[in-house]
């Protein structure tokens, strides 16, 4: 068995054992790196130096009796979180030779904790699309057909994970986009509540509902490295002071009785028919182990999409005005400020990035903002309403996480209303800022992964991770790799 | 066609807090170009605003000091607009809910006392500094002043002459200065004041076009820059023309205002709630304890002197004019003075030192015991008030005098300060041959020797003139060096020339 193909509770406790060394790890990860990145094209930058060093260091702590959580695992870093001394670019022509002075929260825990880093990850640039097609740089693959893509935003993270080209990665997910890749790739991905983990060093897209989550090949892993990253930090306003439990405590326990809710507006036309059984299918799975399946409505799931596209279009139409030339990042020459502004945004922002700030704009707009931006905050109300409503009676809620699974590059191009459907089932629980998980369910007939999303109440990442565990382990599905 | 003006003020005050209102970076002024930024000040991509609480009391007090309803839900909001001293790309400030609101101002103007309306207070960060001098075909951006935490004061229109404006300068910036929340200093821009001005016939009720005037830099300006205004706008009426809306600078070299033409499309800030920062909810507790750690404030302050000292109004109003006076003047009461003449002194010899020094009364090297001190040797006619103003100057001008203010506020004083100065009182009436001469009979021979050479001014003043007493007082005193017992020579002069 390679080193690189296992999880992170594995591998610590190979390392706790000292059948093997971080220096063993990484190395054999940069190897699986070697052999598959110009297929997969998964990393913006990769940090081989950087990762020797840290995994030395890790050598250092564990054979000093000094060992942390997660000393010596390679992990790989959406490349929209800002680490210390290291190209951060967002996918973005705008940041291509960005290097950031300070250090993301997250990424300090992990520091803290011993990670190594393997490379900064590609996504769709700054965050905004459901393929990382719309990076500034190159598309990655998925590594389970390279045809096809790989979901997004955080489509490299999830496809290092799926093709081992790391052991685990950190994500975004403002409107899906941890869960809606992680099932297309077939792995675990993870979007904790709203304040649950610092934003501080993530670069914001839409601040109301941006959160930094977890790819990893199995829930155990989702588990610990949440113990790790969350948790009230006074550089972020808006994370909450609340108590973060151990989340691997819960991992194991039964969950007879647990109340499963189904909402009907989930299971639609345009759902794929085989995602559609797949997700039945774990659904009575579920039932054997003894959880309630219950029938419950979200009714306004449907404007939620609508709702979406003008909150966060409206807050990024704000987030992106700092990208302006004057102080760092890519600068247009012009005749006079005016014209380098408009020149540094015209060439260095892509086409969608473009797309949502005039979206963005135009919905804050003075006599508009009232119809618009007040109006979608009203909806997002009772969108938070549904789920609330639905927690009263039920513990859990299971929907499918993408309507298909991986679509083929440039298939989705041409309309981006399209693309911004693919968003369908995970974007409410952003308005509303519960948790979600989507875990691997299934396959399709051309062997393409199916993914089961778990919605909880708010805070409650403990119950969704327990039932996830508690399905995960009763299958086989997080057993397969693609064939690379 | 008569016409009554109605103003407006805006002001922004910068707050005296350590640091900056979302991060923790020095707000220092005159540093070195880009010394005092960080990367949330910056704007950098992934970083986040915290507020300073600090700024937030500062701003609680202002409107409880100004009678201010303090809002017990408030948000900052994103005023969105391009400017290269803008970093973020937008302001952090506050719009639909600001932290307080409705309150109002008193001021006296010709004896009247007239109530100003303040609309609202609220937060927000300061913005960077363009530099265009020196830069040839380029500015340069110093963002050292970007987050630094401002107050906006926006007063309703309720002020009718340039006179009530810069009264209600007057009186703001005192309490600004009282409360400890901004120093006023409106040439370094710590304190800044834009106007919206309008005229109306007499007796109409609905308002004129009014126009806004930006750059009054200083606390003279802002008369003369009202009173050019109103009459600008008074003459383009009686010429049958329109007042049009817009923003006018205020020129201090030419003496007028000028209309910003070009780049003034009316902006679409596109407000919206600031998602970075969570609401702000003040309960009753906390804006009591804020209440009760109010210092008292100068409107109070001038009517306890008036009942406690005994002082007639323009005095009280003169003591407390600055915290710093009132300080000094009630540590002069309490070492012993006699308010009245401590009150005096303060107006006339002290002001006269610190004018010359071009320094202000915070800086006074003196402390209130010199004065009280000097003082009673004059009562005890060891001295004349000559001789004390000479002392006075010479003690203020004694290097490494430290009795006075130090780190702003006054010395304790010590045994061994009130030695020390006793001392160099002592030092100079002894150089300087300072002791006054209450014999009598000395003070007779002179008197004497001056009335036999004098017989003619003796003649006119025993035919009426009056005012020649003030002559021979000045004989004598010269013969004397100045330092005849006054009252005693006074008496004397009386009793021989009748």
């Amino acid at each position: 068995m390679e080193l690189y193909s296992l999880g992170i509770s594995e591998l610590r406790h190979l390392l706790e054992k000292r059948e093997v060394s971080s220096k063993e790890i990484i190395s054999s990860v940069n190897s699986r790196i070697d052999a598959v990145e110009d297929r997969i094209k998964a990393y913006v930058t990769l940090t081989k130096e950087e990762a020797e060093g840290m995994a030395e260091k890790a050598d250092e702590d564990i054979l000093s009796g000094n060992g942390k959580p997660l000393s010596g695992i390679p992990i790989a870093i959406k490349d929209n979180m800002c680490t210390k001394g290291i190209l951060t670019t967002c996918s973005s022509k705008i940041l291509s030779d960005f290097i950031p002075p300070y250090e993301s929260t997250v990424t300090s825990r992990l520091k803290e904790n011993g990670y190594v880093l393997t490379g900064k990850t590609n996504l769709d640039e700054f965050a905004m699309g459901s393929s990382t097609e719309n990076s500034g740089f190159h598309t990655t693959r998925n590594p389970w057909d390279i045809e096809r893509i790989p979901g997004g935003s955080s489509g490299g993270s999830a496809a290092a994970v799926a093709a081992d080209e790391c052991i685990a990665a950190l994500g975004s997910d403002t409107g899906g986009s941890i869960r809606q890749p992680a099932a297309l790739c077939g792995v675990v991905g993870l979007k904790p509540t709203y304040g649950r983990v610092s934003r501080y060093g993530l670069v914001a897209f839409a601040s109301s509902l941006d959160q930094i989550g977890t790819l990893t090949k199995n829930v155990k892993d989702s588990a610990i490295l949440m113990n790790i990253i969350s948790g009230r930090d006074l550089m972020d306003s808006t994370s909450a002071p609340v108590d973060v439990p151990d989340f691997t405590a819960m991992l194991g326990r039964d969950i007879k009785g647990l109340k499963i809710g189904i909402p009907k507006e989930y299971f639609i036309e345009g759902l794929d028919p085989e995602v559609d059984k797949a997700v039945k299918d774990a659904i009575r799975k579920f039932e054997s182990l003894g959880a309630i399946p219950v029938d419950i409505s979200l009714p306004h799931t449907g404007y939620a999409v609508a709702t979406y596209y003008v909150l966060a279009t409206s807050e990024a139409s704000s987030n992106l005005a700092r990208y302006d030339g004057v102080k760092y990042g890519f600068r247009a020459e012009g005749k006079d400020l005016m014209d380098m502004y408009m020149k540094t945004r015209a060439e260095g922002f892509g086409a969608e990035v473009k797309r949502r700030i005039m979206l963005g704009t135009y919905t804050l707009s003075s006599g508009y903002y009232d119809a618009y931006y007040k109006k979608a905050q009203q909806v997002r109300t009772l969108i938070k309403n549904d789920f609330e409503k639905a927690f009263s009676e039920v513990d859990v809620i299971v929907t499918p996480t993408s309507p298909t699974a991986a679509f083929k590059a440039g298939e989705k191009t041409d309309d981006p209303l399209q693309m911004y459907l693919a968003d369908i089932f995970t974007i409410s629980v952003n308005l509303a800022g519960v948790p979600g998980i989507s875990v691997p369910c299934g396959f399709t007939s051309n062997a393409l992964p199916i993914g089961l999303q778990l919605i909880g109440k708010h805070f409650d990442e403990e119950t969704i991770l327990k039932a996830s565990y508690a399905y995960e382990q009763s299958t086989e599905w997080h057993k397969r790799k693609p064939k690379l | 066609m008569k016409y009554e003006a109605v103003i407006g003020l805006e002001v922004h005050a910068q707050m005296l807090t350590d640091t900056k209102i979302f991060c923790g970076c020095s707000t220092k002024f005159g540093s070195e170009p880009n010394s005092q930024t960080c990367q949330i000040c910056i704007g950098m991509p992934g970083v986040l605003p915290v507020l300073n609480k600090k700024a937030l009391e500062f701003a609680i007090r202002t409107g409880l000091a100004t009678n201010c309803k303090i809002s017990p839900y408030s948000r900052f909001a994103r005023k969105n607009y391009f400017y290269p001293d803008l970093p973020k790309g937008y302001q952090i400030s506050q719009y639909e809910l600001p932290i307080c609101e409705h309150g109002y101002l008193e001021i006296v103007v010709d004896s009247e006392v007239r109530k100003i309306g303040i609309t609202r207070i609220h937060m927000e960060e300061d913005a960077g500094k363009n530099i265009h001098e020196g830069a040839g075909n380029y500015s340069f951006v110093d963002l050292n002043r970007t987050g630094v935490p401002l107050m906006e004061i926006v007063s309703e229109p309720d002020i009718r002459s340039p006179k009530e404006a810069s009264e209600y300068m007057r009186k703001l910036r005192a309490i600004l200065r009282c409360l400890g929340v901004c120093d006023g200093n409106m040439e370094q821009g710590s304190l800044r004041c834009d106007a919206n001005v309008s005229i109306r016939p007499v007796g109409q009720k609905e308002f004129g076009t009014r126009a806004e005037v930006k750059n009054i830099n200083s606390f003279k300006f802002v008369e003369k820059a009202l009173e050019y205004e109103i009459k600008r706008q008074t003459k383009v009426l009686e010429q049958g023309g329109k007042i049009i809306q817009e923003t006018r600078l205020w020129d201090s070299n030419k003496g007028i205002t000028e209309s910003m033409r070009s780049k003034e499309e009316a902006h679409d800030y596109r407000y919206f709630p600031d998602p970075d920062l969570v609401p702000m909810i003040t309960d009753e507790k906390l804006i009591n304890d804020i209440r009760a750690s109010l210092p008292e404030l100068p409107d109070a302050k001038r009517k306890r002197f008036m009942t406690e000292y005994g002082l007639p109004e323009y005095d009280a109003d003169f003591l407390t004019s600055e915290k710093a006076t009132a300080e000094w003047f009630e540590e002069a009461v309490k070492l012993g003075g006699d308010p009245k003449t401590v009150c005096n002194w303060i107006k006339g010899e002290i002001t006269k030192l610190l004018s010359e020094d071009g320094r202000s009364m915070d800086e006074c090297p003196l402390h209130p015991y010199h004065l009280v001190y000097v003082l009673n040797l004059i009562k005890d006619t060891k001295i004349n008030a000559n001789a004390a103003k000479i002392i006075l100057e010479d003690m203020y001008k004694k290097p490494g005098n430290s009795y006075g203010y130090g780190s702003g506020k006054i010395s304790e004083l010590t045994a061994v300060g009130t030695v020390g100065i006793e001392g160099q009182v002592a030092q100079i009436i002894k150089e300087k041959g300072l002791v006054q001469i209450s014999d009598e009979s000395a003070i007779e021979k002179i008197v004497d020797e001056l009335i036999a050479k004098s017989q003619k001014e003796v003649g006119r003043y025993k035919a009426g003139d009056e005012k020649l007493l003030g002559f021979f007082v000045g004989q004598v005193m010269k013969a004397m060096k100045g330092k005849a017992n006054p009252q005693m020579l006074n008496e004397l002069l009386k009793k021989k020339l009748s």
